[in-house]
């Protein structure tokens, strides 16, 4: 072999053997995602039981349940969802359709990019001083629901600036020479047709809220809760209650936080079968959104 | 008909999945000479160019059958046992639109080189001065070598381009297009440039200029849907083809 | 007509109203943090607060040195990003330019996924199986420590630097890769020399992104961590990081107004703005690609 050839040799061993790290790095988190998984399960396993799923917290681990926790849960993403997806499309249907290029929108822009990297647990900080104390919400479902809102909004809103930012300018302009105006083109056309986008950035958002601890424990969210919120349908007039959004509330993440703290062992295997169940909740949030975002990528092309 | 033969392509068949666009080709290109391969678009021209030094390898569901065989050596280039590397050591190409580096000049030239692990400066100084000169830039650049490439007009980077592909010593110079994104000034740079760097070295290019082919080649070759419908020298291609279609796209009547 | 042009004009308004909420988020980040640390900053100088090398606000003795919350925050960070930056690159490097489409098409989501699983979850998984299993290996790394939540984290922030990596090398235009390619460059030659210089913006902020979030991140840190605050390099003893400082607090019960009320906010005010420099940079490397790229 001459000097020539045993470069090449040599750089073409280099590049095979990258190519089996970059394999190997990929399916290395792949693996961490199966430790982690079969971790918890193994752990929690003796407490997945419908026991489990409709019991309160309790004094003692072998019969604490995650009833309120995943209740609470729900209910608090239905308040995050209702705030944070009017006003996350909104903004990103202003920005790529009506925002002109001036200081105003790159200051918009800084901003929730910015946004978009403020630790959570400084949204809870912000939560604590402005809704619990100023405004009076207390720690209630509708405290947590709006610092999980805020906190999952520039994800809403760069998601539906992604997804418009797709469609080609010959849509709108066909638009337009039809006699359409702006928000007609943006009715008709813009938004169903980046529907599958936004959705795919607002599922994403709210399997990252599902799972937030750090800002609801500063809004002082871990506290013991054995009840349920109120039922929103009353026996009597006018039948309908929003007493439900200023009730107390625990969600799922705070609930394994406050198990893992315990020193017992009880609590620990409480912990991870909560975890098994929180994770499954995340990643079938998440097994939804690919899959829309392939369904509409397949439906639509430019 | 052909002195001395560089490199020759034998039935030569190739598909991007299941379109079959190069059907039997048959060419052969002459040593130190210009050979050109016109036709119109989609004719296959670009495919059997990028054929010669593999590119095709860098995108999926290509396949080849035939062979481009390289003298004085015999070497098929398509034989999955020659390494595609060696083979672009070996051939140079020139690309559609000037396609620098984001580095300096000095860097951009000696790109070849350093991949092969040389990195001795005196050496390395050499080649970029030799390669420069040879592609009729060095006298516009010498006091900026260390500055960005991109500084650079656009002819002016397609001449280091051009630099760049001899700096590794080429015996054959693949180039696609080189001045369809470029004005006719600079056009005519590079044009003179392929007629002066052919004493040293044999030259393949594709244009869908015809006065450009017939400026610059010695060869013709005429592509269309796949086949190669007529090769002989330019002066014969252009004044007195032998195919009724050669004569048709010529003329203008369709392409 | 006049009834048409009416109602455009006040839904244009509306979507105005509906983008300036993040700016006033953003105001409001900022106006609650130094007014509810105001009392903090009040009774402690300023230099105190950047020299002192104790954090003890919930002693009677007590010292007001944010530099051990600091130090701890770094720490973590710095492990996190000794994992994550090399991993993240390379797997970067892997999909833009090694992994055939429909390999990519798989990895891809799987990667996000770990982004996805919740950090309470990475906790558990620090504290209850990583430190165990390191303390088999090192019997000295105490129950609580800096390196297994440092791990955890890296692991976590992978797909974020590999996923924006991955965009702006993909955006190198196929010219320049196919130039190298020609002259004989190997795919890592290529990826090492052509693409990643290309793409060298997207990759530093990357590199940007994940270190801001390593440092904000919170419940790896809080459950794996200890809660102890700690002047120290060492990646075996227990830290304290400022995040996990707000959550210590918050899980009694401060009263409003009180002083150590108003600490949270003063260590708030110090996160942020770390976090800010690296976010600001990150944003303008990266808006420099979309403008700069010729």
């Amino acid at each position: 072999m001459n000097r020539e050839d045993l470069k090449i040799y040599t750089a073409r061993y280099i590049d095979h053997a990258f190519a089996i790290t970059g394999l190997l790095c990929c399916l290395a988190s792949l693996g961490i995602i199966a430790v982690l998984f079969f971790d918890l399960v193994l752990d929690g396993l003796p407490r997945i039981t419908s026991t489990f799923f409709f019991s309160f917290p309790s004094r003692i681990p072998e019969k604490a349940g995650i009833l309120s926790a995943w209740v609470g849960s729900v209910i608090v993403i239905v308040v995050t969802a209702l705030f944070s997806i009017p006003i996350g499309v909104a903004t990103g249907i202003y920005l790529e359709e009506y925002g002109k290029k001036n200081w105003i929108t790159d200051i918009i822009e800084i901003n929730i990019s910015n946004l978009a990297g403020v630790p959570s647990i400084i949204y809870g900080l912000l939560s604590l001083s402005l809704f619990v104390y100023l405004l009076k919400f207390g720690e209630s479902i509708l405290t947590g629901g709006l610092t999980l809102g805020l906190l999952i909004l520039p994800i809403v809103i760069t998601a539906t600036r992604e997804s418009i930012r797709t469609i080609p300018q010959s849509i709108r302009e066909a638009s337009y020479a039809l006699g359409a105006t702006k928000w007609q083109t943006i009715r008709w056309h813009i938004i169903p047709y980046s529907t599958g986008g936004i959705l795919t950035g607002i599922i994403i958002g709210l399997s990252r809220a599902i799972g937030e601890t750090a800002p609801l424990i500063t809004i002082g969210a871990l506290t013991f809760i054995a009840f349920l919120p109120s039922s929103p349908i009353q026996p009597s007039f006018p039948f309908i209650s929003f007493g439900w959004l200023f009730d107390a509330f625990t969600v799922m993440p705070v609930q394994i936080f406050n198990w893992i703290s315990r020193p017992q062992k009880g609590f620990h295997i409480n912990a991870a079968a909560a975890s098994s169940v929180l994770l499954v909740m995340t990643l079938l949030l998440n097994g939804i959104a690919i899959y829309i975002r392939y369904r509409f990528r397949r439906r639509i092309r430019w | 008909m052909v002195d001395k033969i560089k490199a020759e392509v034998r039935r030569l068949n190739f598909w991007y999945g299941d379109n079959h666009v190069l059907k039997n080709n048959n060419l052969i290109v002459a040593e130190k000479m210009v050979t050109a391969l016109v036709g119109p678009s989609g004719c296959g021209k670009t495919t059997l160019l990028r054929s010669f030094n593999r590119m095709h390898e860098l995108y999926p569901n290509t396949k080849s059958e035939g062979e481009i065989l390289i003298y004085p050596d015999s070497i098929n280039i398509l034989s999955k046992e020659i390494d595609a590397i060696k083979i672009r050591m070996r051939i140079g190409m020139v690309f559609q639109k000037p396609n620098p580096f984001p580095k300096s000049i000095y860097e951009n030239v000696i790109y070849g080189l350093r991949i092969k692990g040389n990195s001795k400066k005196s050496y390395l100084d050499e080649i970029v001065e030799e390669s420069l000169k040879k592609a009729a830039l060095f006298d516009e650049v010498k006091d900026k070598l260390h500055k960005s490439a991109y500084d650079l007009s656009g002819g002016q980077q397609q001449r280091l381009c051009i630099a760049r592909a001899l700096a590794t010593g080429p015996e054959l110079l693949l180039f696609d297009e080189p001045t369809s994104a470029l004005d006719p000034i600079a056009t005519a740079r590079i044009e003179e440039l392929i007629a002066s760097l052919k004493k040293e070295i044999t030259i393949l290019i594709v244009t869908h200029n015809m006065q450009q082919a017939a400026r610059v080649s010695d060869y013709t070759a005429f592509m269309y849907l796949g086949e190669i419908i007529e090769f002989g020298t330019t002066n014969k291609i252009f004044t007195n083809p032998s195919e009724r279609l050669t004569e048709e796209y010529l003329t203008g009547r369709f392409g | 007509m006049e009834a048409t042009k009416a109602k455009e004009k006040i839904i244009e308004a509306g979507l105005l109203i509906a983008s300036a909420s993040s700016i006033l988020t953003t105001a409001g980040i900022i106006f609650v943090l130094f007014y509810e640390s105001f009392p903090f900053f009040k009774h402690t100088s300023f230099f105190e607060f950047i020299t002192e090398k104790q954090w003890t606000p919930l002693f009677a003795d007590r010292r007001l040195g944010i530099l051990p919350l600091v130090a701890g925050t770094l720490l973590t960070t710095l492990i996190a990003t000794i994992i994550a930056i090399p991993v993240g690159l390379i797997v970067a490097i892997y999909l833009s330019e090694y992994a055939p489409s429909r390999l990519k098409e798989i990895l891809k989501p799987i990667l996000e996924l770990l982004a996805a699983v919740p950090t309470v979850v990475y906790g558990y998984f620090a504290l209850l199986f990583l430190t165990p299993l390191l303390q088999s290996f090192f019997p000295d790394i105490s129950g609580f420590n800096a390196l297994s939540p440092g791990i955890v984290m890296g692991i976590m922030i992978i797909p974020y630097i590999s996923s924006l990596s991955e965009d702006s090398m993909k955006a190198v235009p196929m010219a320049l890769k196919e130039a190298s390619y020609a002259l004989g460059a190997t795919r890592f030659q290529t990826s090492i020399r052509v693409v990643i210089p290309a793409a060298f913006s997207g990759v530093a902020s990357s590199f940007l992104l994940g270190i801001s979030r390593a440092m904000g991140e919170t419940m790896v840190v809080a459950i794996a961590a200890g809660m102890m605050p700690n002047l120290t390099a060492n990646p075996f003893e227990p830290v304290q990081t400022l995040t996990s400082y707000i959550v210590q607090v918050s899980l009694g019960d401060v009263p409003h107004g009180t002083f150590e009320y108003s600490t949270v906010f003063a260590v708030g005010v110090v996160l942020f703005f770390m976090t800010l420099i690296f976010n600001i940079l990150s944003f303008f490397l990266r808006k420099g690609i979309r403008e700069g790229v010729r």
